[in-house]
């Protein structure tokens, strides 16, 4: 499984703070979990806003970093704290 | 390691006299409180909801603890955040940070609030009455998270 986590205006579009994924061999990057989000159409389109960026395992990542069973995936626009 | 992320509102002059009295050979305490705005680039704030990734800010938090240490003699190191619902004027953030001398206190303390609004994973949406808008990254805010690789 995946555990995917949306935050801020993201999290808000989607109407979804967090889900688990049934892990597939092809999903094995953030940029193909993403393009398989992507695909249910609707609001999640959202996920391919130019300024959106990515954790892994609560790491900030690339988009083309590996995914393997297990990992935490999140999405969100850029951050705006202090 | 002192980092805090919390929904509870705190006394910035308690945490502050709490760092002053940690360490007998500081000869510098400083701190740093960020406020909510009553009115920001796009209008009037009634209200501010800080959404965070629970898990991952702790640990950027206790990281840029960690570089700041790493980079300049500190003695207690102290950062508190809050989340949720606040109201203008209240206090977001607690940087506090005690030295033997001011130098490494002020240049600590800038470096952590710097890499703090740039890393740690929060998101700030401004309320004006039942109106909302998530507030956008400032590009002025990477610069300055940037100013400190040179």
């Amino acid at each position: 499984m995946l555990d995917i986590h949306y935050f801020g205006s993201c999290r808000e579009r989607l109407d979804l703070g967090h889900e688990r994924l049934a892990w597939q061999p092809e999903l094995d990057s953030v940029e193909r979990v993403r393009q398989h989000l992507v695909a249910r159409g609707g609001v999640w389109v959202a996920l391919q806003q130019a300024n959106l960026l990515c954790a892994c395992n609560q790491e900030v990542c690339s988009f083309q970093q590996a995914v393997h069973d297990g990992d935490e995936i999140a999405f969100f626009p850029p951050i705006t704290g202090g | 390691m002192s980092v805090r992320v919390q929904a509870a509102a705190f006394s910035s002059s308690e945490l502050l006299e709490s760092l002053q009295r940690r360490d007998a050979t500081a000869g510098a305490a400083l701190g740093f409180v960020g406020l909510v705005r009553d009115f920001n680039q796009s209008g009037q704030v009634t209200a501010l909801v800080l959404e965070h990734y629970p898990g991952m800010t702790e640990k950027v938090l206790a990281q840029i603890e960690q570089e700041a240490r790493e980079r300049w003699p500190l003695l207690a190191v102290e950062i508190v955040h809050r989340f949720g619902c606040l109201a203008p004027s209240e206090p977001i953030v607690f940087v506090g940070v005690s030295s033997a001398h001011r130098d490494a206190a002020f240049q600590s303390a800038a470096y952590i609030m710097d890499q703090l609004k740039t890393r740690a994973p929060f998101w700030k949406k401004e309320l004006d009455g039942d109106d909302g808008r998530w507030v956008e990254a400032r590009a002025e805010d990477q610069q300055a998270a940037e100013r400190w690789d040179r």
